[in-house]
This record gives structure tokens, C-alpha cells and sequence, in this order.
């Protein structure tokens, strides 16, 4: 895929990396056992280890570092049986400790990849460098008064992810469906909630251009992006920055940026006038992070279905392509949605690719009118199998159906019960359809001339105002048969 | 009638020849008496009294019930502020008890204050607390004296009769030094014995609690109320406490004890290689065998602290910071403001100085060659150790290369301050229990110490060594 | 010498302590006689060995993911050394 973006003088490439912050999905932080709960008081989660009081020791949460290692099979990659826990030593309100517990030199997880699947049906391999524990801060409003910073210390120490990619990201689009990719990833694991809405998944972007085939360019860092169409927008506005420079004879400065989300711009971070030296070194507090082999497989026998066996398992058995197959795994509501549906009713298992065109064109149109998610769809898998039934066995058609889902979102009624309350049954009787159709053209008798003389387009007509007097109920397939035969007859019988 | 000994004033109360509450008072009253020696940063009487008030009618069996205890003050204790010695933990007040004073509440003792001690337990002559000196007990009225560091305070409301015993924090030599110098038992345990949860880190991966007592006997009693697993300290070990003071036993023949040869440094003053001499001879006597040992790195351990631990502390002590507890600075026009002038005012000298190094040395470009050659150098150090230990049952050597020094000639020169860890500080390098006991006195007439350093977790046998060793001057 | 005013500047400032210039100059003078004695370390070969971070020979103990909420905002924000509505509260940050 040719990602080149245009300036005034070059053609250039974007090169970006994602460095992911995926919350750990745990009841208790990842060295507190204070809970993980979002949108409670302020202050009112925090432990005496999560305030950094005097004398307060770490003690790492089980299940976040089995999360960890899940996420890291999820992602295909090496699993380190011996990595540890480093100060990342800096000064900020809402760092109680005056360091960041992380993972530096040794991380828990090693290099993975990634395959994104394009609409042409091509692929693409992101390489992962590493995934490492660590905890998060707390939170600051700068908002709440004029001259004052408010702390929040409920998110001290919550347990993160972050997942490292190498530079093999080219546009915007592959930024965002990397980030989706990951993101079902650790949904199906169930190690992250995946809510970018609340922060449990945030994204800094590395990003610069270059001229096809260059060396890498100086980068800046976009920080904490919390939505896809953000980081879109903030990549497509920073290589264009980039570039403008770059063209006007400037050089870019490494530079930490923030992403404006209502201008749609980027602008350096202030008070970043020096250099950062973080001072890692291993937690004394802590000691190294061991996990046998064993204790990996045994984790690795207990993960489920993940988003690329299913992809392949739904193109094998039900013949559906790569991108069909990969939307419906981008999102585990999704996969289970379309599931219900094709397993609620035996008759449907020839029907995957007309399921799948429902949910992701007509049923999503719906949803994300109102926001819903199709966890929440009003419309049952089993009420749109009963759908994809009815359009099946020919009882209504496709546009029909249109209106008749329309009506089970509204209702939550069963497609049977509107196509009945509502008449909606498709007219197959031949000869009833036959006795409008030749209402028509009794009534058409100039055009049915006009046609007969080669005027081939007025088929068109007819079958309109044959469908307006059955009210769209006629099925069109025998109602165009009819149609087509009796004009025949006519064209021979003059 | 009140005895010094904490063991016959435990037979005492249960014997009823004396009540709690006279106990107390007779403490509360040389308390009071010496108030010049600034033992305390802490001591509220009536707090005494209402700890006092409650076990003088609890009727439970508890092991230290009603005796007296001063508290290091880098403990956090939830009923008395916590300073840590420092401006900036000025007005703290724990809402939590550390894992220690806690096991020491739960066995019935009284806490009858916080002990000064230099500031963040940066210190070797309890010169650095932001609340003043602490005076060595044993002074004479012309010549102040200094009573050793960190743990001076404690060591000093030992040596002055002002409780039957004292927690103390050693992570270089801060427990072993002070009760040199003021010629009392102290004991640092293995490190990892006694939980570090809710004490002040100076730095983590030496700091240990322990106790001074009066003597062997008692420091064992002591240890084995502080001493336990603790699952919120994430390198609290895991083994059972055996009981030391019924297991106490002065007879060391058989023993094995190495005498390091390293430990003979140039400029050592005579009157301490002759106590160390003589304490050989008497364990030789006792039936022990005497072996020569060599711990070759020993001339590094100093050099190798000095950078660990103020590496570890300058991390440590990043929570200071104005924002959660503490002092915090006025005058402050933005969040960096807040930062440089609460914790540059807010910290003294040393620990400012110690801060400053250790950034330095884990800063880009510099951790290879100063903080990871340390750790290096210390893993030699601790080889030595289990080296030499697989000839011997325990090591003897000086506590410190001097008896109490003037205050007046606290060293302004970090480094000549520093040699005064020089026997203490190898043995913290690797973590194993060390005791100092009064071994003699200098020409001054000052008390003398000499430090038994056993296995890990064999206090078992440093307190025997110690208990022998002890029965030679009584 | 390692230290020179500029350094000295900068781990103050990595620090966060404020020094004037009385003590920056003592802390030159400190720190680079310090920093030349621990020198003496590079007299050791240490090619092959591990560095020792901690001594305890145990393996990281874990917990449980059990979460409790045993304090209070009011116990986490008793000692704070100014909070206003629940928040502890620092001069405004323009990031
Ligand atoms: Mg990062
Ligand atoms: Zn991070």
C-alpha cells in the first residue's frame, strides 16, 4: 500500500512507533491492594503505599503480573522468565513516590508482532519490541482554580501495560488499526477492558517523516492520546508540521508534544527546558521477577480463542474473506454477536456473509447513531437470525427487511411479529402478482408500446409501479420473471 | 528496686515487688532529669501515663507488659510524631504503626519517646538532626561527647537509664557504633529479619532494625518481640524466630571463630587492637578455636557504601516533596519552586550532600562506573563473607575505630565521618547480624565495643558469642 | 575534577533542591573528593560478576488480587500541607 504524503517540494513517508498504556484488568493496583475502581471521590482509593507515605514498602499483585504474561502470548511474544523492577526516578504532583515503578532493562515480555488486515485483503506485520509492568500515576486538574493544581492520587499505582511497537507504522490508518488490533487483542484476553473513554488505554505516538528510503528523521513524541480519531488527527497534523519545516530548509527538534483536541493541533510541552535523566535502577524494595516456563505454559493452555485464530476459523468454515473476518474480530462483542446469530438457528450456517453484511453495515448504522454497543443491541443475534431467515425463504425482501429492522431496533419485537402485525409478508403467489402486473400494463398502454420498440429502460418503470400496488411486498424475483415473460409474449404476439 | 536489667524488672512486675505505674514513673522522672542530653525529639508524659493507665488493667499475658522502650524516631508510630530527625517531616503524624513498634505495643511496652538521631539516619555522630544534638550520657561536664550515629538517641536512653531498652536502624553501622560508644548492647540482625514496613528508608536495601539493651540477655528478649515474617515487605524473610533467650547459652567451645586479618588497619589506636586482643584471648580460653580469616575486599566496603546508599536514599527520599505530608516552603510561585525550596530547606546539609551523590552517581553516563561497580564490588564483599564463613562460626572484630569522640570534633570532612563505619559497614554490605557489646574502656576511661558478626539468620549464635564474651567483665 | 559548577547545577536540579552559592561550592568541593575516593573501586576487576541489588535470597513474594479500601480520603490527606476539596493541591501546573 503506497502511503506517501505529498508536500510542496517531496514526497515523504511517515515512520511511527506507538508506545500503548493498557490498564491491567485487576480488582487491586499492581503494588497496593487499594481498589482499581474509575470515577470514584477523589483521594478516596488511595492506600498509604499508593501516597507514598514514610516506611511504605511494594508488594506485587499475582494476578496483574499473570495478566501481563496472557498479554504477552496474545501478542506472540517471548516471555522473559526472569525480568525486573526499576525506579524511573522524576518529579511530578502526581507522583507521590518521586519515581515511577517500572520495568527498564529487563522487561517482562520480549519482542512479539501484530498482523493488521487491509480491505484489499493484504496484511501487515507490526513488530512489538516489548511489553513491560508498571504503575500509573495519579491524576492532576489544572482546571478547578486559578492558581492551583488539584491531585487526584485514585489512579497511583494502577497497573499498566505498556506495549512498545518498533517504527513500522506508515500512516495514520495503520496507527489505528494497530491500536484496534491491540486493543481486541487484550480484549479477548480479558486482561484490559479496552475502554479508551476512561483512560484504560492511551497511546503516546512517535512520529517523523522522511523521503522514501532515507534514514529514520528526528521525532517528537506526541503524549497521551486517548482516542483513535485523536491520534489520527494528531499524526496527520505533526507530519504535516514536520514536513513544512523540513521543507522550508528547517530541522525538527525532539520535542515532547501535546495534542490540542478541539484546535486539532500540536504544540511543544513547556517546562521540558532540560533533558531528561530518569535514573533507572533496579527497586531495592523489590526483588527479581521469576516465572518458570511451567508456569507460562500453564498460562498459555488457559487462553482463549484470540482475534486471528477466530479470523481464520470463520474463513475456513464459513468461507467468509480476510477483512470480513478480521472486522468481526476486531471486537469480541462483535464475534460473540455474530456467533449467537449464526448458531441460533441451523439453517443460517450457509448465511455468514449476509450475517456479517448485516451487523456491519445496517445493524452498526443503527448503534452508532445512538452510541450503543452491540452488546447492548436492541436488535437479539437470534431476532436478526430470525431476519436473515425470513429474507432467505423469500417471506420479505431485502429492502423490506430494511424497514423490518429498523422496527425490531425501535420495539425489540421478533422480525415475525412486525412482519405479521405489519402485513410485510412478501407476495409469492404467482398469479396474484400476475393479475397487477397485467393491471399495469393496461394501464401503461403507451409505454408498454414505447418499450416494445426498443425503449428497453421502461422495464424499470413497470416493475416500479407494480412493486408501488403490492406495497413493496412482491417478491421481486418471480414479480421481474413474470414481467419479462409476458413482455415477450407481447413482442411476439405483435 | 527497679533494676537495669529488663529480664529481672520483667520478674519484678510479675512478682508484683513493683507496679507499672512506679515503674514508669521512675522513668518518666530520669527522663525529665536529663533533658540537657536532648535524647529525645519526642516525649509527651502524659501519654505515658495513659499507656500505662491501660495495661496497669489489662489482664492478658504479655511478654514486655509495662516495660519501658524509647522509639527511634524513624519509626512511624501512629500515637507520636514522626520527624526522622528532619525539618521536613516536621509535624508528621503516621495514621499507621510500623510493623516493629507494632509487635512491641502487641507484647505491653511502653513507649516512652522518640529518640533523636541524625537526620534520615544519615550520620555517624548524631550531629546531622535537625533538632539539635544528642549528648553521649557518659560525658564529662567540660567536654561534651558525641554519642554516635544514626541511632545516638536511643543508644544514649539506654547508656542513661531513661528505658530498659531501645529500637534502633542500622544500614552501615548506625545501631552497632552508637552502643559502642555509649557502652551498651546493640544488635543488627540479618537483613530481612525484622520487617522494614513503616520505617523511614534511608536505604532500602541495608536498612535493618534491631535493639539496644543493657545487655546480651535482654537484646535477645527484645529482638524476639521485633523479629517475623511481614508479607507488606516484599524482602521480610520467611523463617521461623527461634526463642534466643531461652537458647541462650555462653558456651562457645567447640566454636570456630575467625579473626579477620583485613580488620587490623594502620592507625587503629592501640587501646582497640589491645581490646580486640584481649576479647580473643578470653574466647580462646572459653574453649573456642581461633582461626585467621581473610576477607579481601574489606578496604572496598566503605567506597562501595558511600555510593549505594546514597544512591538508594536519593530515590528514597523523593518523597519529600511538599505535597502529601511534611514542611512544605512559603514564597512559591510554581510546582519546581515548591520542589527546590521545600526540600532545600527542608533538608540539612549531609542529607542534602548524600542526595546530590547519589543522583550523580545514577545519572546518564555514570551508573556503569560508579552505581553498578558498586554492586559489583559488593558481591564481592559478600563472597568473602560466605567464604570465610565456611571455616568459622562467628567473626570478631572492633566495633569502631574509636571510642566516643568531643562533639566539637564531629568531622566537617564527609569522608573522615564516613571511616568511622569502617567494621560496620562490610558486614551490612551483606546483610549479616552483627551485635556490638562494651569490651573495656579507652585511657578516657570511655567504653570500648567489640562486634560479633554471625551467618545469616544465626543470631542464635551472635548473641551466645556475644553472652560469653559478656560473662568476662561481669 | 568531575564536578564543576554546571554539574553541580544539574543534579541539584534533577534533585529538586534549591542551593546558594555558598553551599554549591561546598558541594563541589565535597562531592569531587568523594567521588576520587570511591575511585579506588577501579582497582578491582569486575568483569565477571553479577552485580548484587539485594541480599535476601528468597524469590519476590506475591500477593492476591484482593482489593480493600481501608482509608479514608481524610486519613490519606491528614498531614497534607494544604488540600482543598478532597484534593491535595500544589501551585498551578502550566503543562
Ligand atoms: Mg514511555
Ligand atoms: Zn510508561
Amino acid at each position: 500500500m503506497n502511503n506517501l504524503i505529498q508536500g510542496q517540494k517531496h514526497e515523504w513517508e511517515m515512520v511511527i512507533g506507538l508506545e500503548l498504556h493498557a490498564q491491567v484488568k485487576s480488582n487491586s493496583k499492581l503494588f497496593s491492594s487499594s481498589s482499581t475502581k474509575f470515577g470514584s471521590l477523589p483521594n478516596s482509593q488511595v492506600s498509604l503505599v499508593d501516597a507514598a507515605m514514610p516506611g511504605m514498602l511494594p508488594v506485587i499483585n499475582k494476578f496483574c503480573v499473570k495478566q501481563a504474561v496472557k498479554s504477552g502470548i496474545g501478542l506472540n511474544a517471548k516471555i522473559n522468565n526472569y525480568s525486573v523492577f526499576d525506579r524511573k526516578n522524576y518529579f511530578y504532583a502526581d507522583l507521590p513516590q518521586g519515581y515511577q515503578i517500572s520495568q527498564y532493562k529487563y522487561p517482562i515480555v520480549g519482542e512479539g508482532t501484530v498482523t493488521i488486515d487491509f480491505k484489499d485483503g493484504t496484511s501487515k506485520n507490526i513488530r512489538i519490541l516489548r511489553l513491560h509492568l508498571e504503575q500509573d500515576a495519579g491524576k492532576s486538574l489544572h482546571d478547578q482554580n486559578p492558581s492551583k493544581t488539584y491531585v487526584d492520587l485514585n489512579r497511583s499505582g494502577v497497573a499498566l501495560m505498556e506495549i512498545v511497537s518498533e517504527p513500522d507504522i506508515r500512516s495514520p490508518e495503520e496507527a489505528g488499526m494497530y491500536i484496534s488490533k491491540i486493543r481486541s487483542i487484550l480484549m479477548y484476553l480479558d486482561t484490559c477492558d479496552g475502554n479508551m473513554q476512561e483512560g484504560s488505554l492511551r497511546a503516546d505516538v512517535n512520529i517523523s517523516v522522511r523521503k522514501p528510503g532515507n534514514e529514520y528523521g528526528t521525532r517528537s513524541e506526541i503524549k497521551n492520546l486517548n482516542s483513535i480519531k485523536f491520534i489520527k488527527q494528531a499524526i496527520n497534523y505533526e507530519a504535516k508540521r514536520q514536513i513544512d519545516i523540513l521543507e522550508s530548509g528547517g530541522a525538527i527538534t525532539q520535542n515532547t508534544m501535546l495534542f490540542n483536541t478541539s484546535t486539532g493541533k500540536t504544540r511543544p510541552m513547556r517546562n521540558k527546558e532540560e533533558a531528561h535523566d530518569y535514573r533507572y535502577f533496579p527497586d531495592p524494595d523489590l526483588l527479581p521477577l521469576e516465572i518458570s516456563s511451567k508456569e507460562v505454559e500453564e498460562i498459555k493452555s488457559s487462553i482463549p480463542e484470540l482475534p486471528d485464530q477466530l479470523k481464520n476459523k470463520y474463513m475456513n468454515t464459513y468461507n467468509l474473506s480476510n477483512y470480513d473476518a478480521s472486522v468481526l474480530t476486531t471486537d469480541k462483542q462483535i464475534s460473540d454477536f455474530f456467533d449467537q446469530t449464526i448458531n441460533s438457528d441451523l439453517e443460517l450456517k450457509e448465511s455468514a456473509k449476509i450475517i456479517v453484511n448485516w451487523i456491519t453495515s445496517e445493524l452498526f448504522f443503527l448503534l452508532n447513531n445512538d452510541n450503543v454497543d452491540i452488546s447492548n443491541s436492541p436488535v437479539s443475534p437470534s431476532n436478526l437470525g430470525q431476519l436473515i431467515k425470513l429474507i432467505n425463504t423469500n417471506v420479505i425482501s431485502g429492502k423490506i427487511a430494511k424497514e423490518v429492522l429498523d422496527e425490531m431496533y425501535k420495539t425489540k419485537s421478533s422480525p415475525i411479529q412486525i412482519v405479521k402485525k405489519k402485513g410485510l409478508k412478501q407476495m409469492t403467489d404467482s398469479s396474484e402478482i400476475e393479475a397487477i402486473i397485467d393491471n399495469v400494463l393496461n394501464e401503461n398502454k403507451t409505454m408498454v408500446d414505447q418499450y416494445l420498440s426498443g425503449k428497453d429502460k421502461l422495464l424499470g418503470f413497470f416493475v416500479g409501479q407494480a412493486m408501488k400496488k403490492t406495497k413493496g411486498k412482491a417478491n421481486p424475483k418471480i414479480l421481474n420473471e413474470i414481467l419479462l415473460t409476458k413482455l415477450t409474449k407481447k413482442n411476439q404476439s405483435q | 528496686m527497679k533494676s537495669k536489667s529488663l529480664k529481672e524488672t520483667i520478674k519484678s512486675l510479675e512478682a508484683k515487688k513493683i507496679s507499672i505505674k512506679e515503674l514508669n514513673d521512675e522513668y518518666i522522672k530520669n527522663i525529665k532529669e536529663k533533658n540537657n542530653l536532648n535524647i529525645f525529639i519526642h516525649f509527651d508524659e502524659q501519654k505515658i501515663i495513659d499507656q500505662v493507665n491501660k495495661l496497669e488493667i489489662d489482664n492478658s499475658n504479655k511478654k514486655l507488659k509495662g516495660i519501658p522502650i524509647a522509639i527511634k524516631d524513624l519509626f512511624c508510630t501512629k500515637d507520636m510524631p514522626t520527624t526522622a530527625a528532619s525539618k521536613i517531616l516536621e509535624n508528621f503524624n503516621p495514621t499507621y504503626e510500623s510493623f516493629v513498634t507494632q509487635n512491641l505495643l502487641d507484647d505491653g511496652a511502653v513507649f516512652v519517646g522518640k529518640t533523636n538521631c541524625d537526620e534520615f539516619a544519615m550520620g555517624s555522630a548524631n550531629n546531622t538532626s535537625y533538632f539539635g544534638n544528642t549528648i553521649n550520657p557518659l560525658s564529662n561536664d567540660d567536654e561534651p561527647l558525641a554519642p554516635g550515629g544514626s541511632s545516638g538517641g536511643s543508644a544514649a536512653a539506654v547508656a542513661a537509664d531513661l528505658c530498659l531498652g531501645a529500637t534502633g536502624t542500622d544500614t552501615g553501622g548506625s545501631i552497632r557504633q552508637p552502643a559502642s560508644f555509649c557502652g551498651v548492647v546493640g544488635i543488627k540482625p540479618t537483613y530481612g529479619l525484622c520487617s522494614r514496613w513503616g520505617i523511614t528508608a534511608f536505604a532500602s536495601s541495608l536498612d535493618q532494625a534491631g535493639v539496644f539493651t543493657n545487655n546480651v540477655e535482654d537484646a535477645s528478649i527484645l529482638l524476639e518481640s521485633i523479629s517475623g515474617f511481614d508479607s507488606r515487605d516484599s524482602t521480610s524473610a520467611n523463617v521461623n524466630i527461634p526463642n534466643y533467650s531461652k537458647n541462650l547459652n555462653s558456651d562457645i567451645s567447640g566454636k570456630t571463630v575467625g579473626i579477620p586479618n583485613e580488620y587490623s588497619i594502620e592507625g587503629t589506636p592501640e587501646e582497640i587492637s589491645q581490646i580486640w586482643e584481649d576479647a580473643i584471648k578470653y574466647i580462646e580460653s572459653k574453649g573456642a578455636k581461633i582461626k585467621k580469616i581473610s576477607l579481601p575486599h574489606t578496604k572496598y566496603a566503605l567506597p562501595t557504601y558511600y555510593i549505594i546508599a546514597p544512591a538508594e536514599a536519593s530515590s528514597n527520599l523523593a518523597r519529600y516533596d511538599g505535597v502529601k505530608y511534611g514542611f512544605r516552603a512559603d514564597e512559591i510561585n510554581s510546582l519546581d519552586e515548591m520542589y527546590e525550596n521545600t526540600r532545600g530547606k527542608g533538608f540539612g546539609k549531609e542529607v542534602k550532600r548524600r542526595i546530590l551523590i547519589g543522583t550523580y552517581v545514577l545519572s546518564a553516563g555514570y551508573y556503569d562506573a560508579y552505581y553498578l561497580k558498586a554492586q559489583k564490588v559488593r558481591k564481592l564483599i559478600a563472597n568473602d563473607f560466605n567464604d570465610a564463613f565456611k571455616d568459622c562460626d562467628f567473626i570478631v572484630t572492633p566495633t569502631a575505630p574509636s571510642a566516643a569522640f568531643p562533639l566539637s570534633a564531629s568531622q566537617d570532612d564527609p569522608i573522615k565521618m564516613y571511616l568511622n563505619d569502617i567494621f560496620t559497614v562490610p558486614a551490612s554490605l551483606a546483610g549479616l547480624p552483627g551485635i556490638s557489646i562494651p569490651f573495656g574502656k579507652d585511657k578516657n576511661n570511655l567504653p570500648l565495643g567489640i562486634q560479633i558478626l554471625g551467618k545469616h539468620f544465626d543470631e542464635q549464635q551472635v548473641f551466645n558469642a556475644a553472652y560469653c564474651l559478656e560473662k568476662s567483665y561481669e | 575534577m568531575k564536578i564543576d559548577k554546571n554539574t553541580i547545577n544539574k543534579i541539584a536540579r534533577l534533585s529538586r533542591i534549591k542551593l546558594d552559592s555558598k553551599e554549591s561550592e561546598d558541594y563541589i568541593k565535597d562531592l569531587n573528593s568523594i567521588l576520587d575516593w570511591v575511585e579506588q573501586l577501579n582497582e578491582i576487576n569486575t568483569d565477571n560478576v553479577e552485580p548484587l541489588t539485594n541480599i535476601s535470597s528468597s524469590v519476590l513474594p506475591k500477593r492476591d488480587d484482593i482489593s480493600e479500601d481501608i482509608h479514608s480520603s481524610e486519613e490519606i490527606l491528614k498531614n497534607a500541607p494544604e488540600k482543598i476539596e478532597g484534593f491535595f493541591s500544589v501551585p498551578k501546573v502550566v503543562e
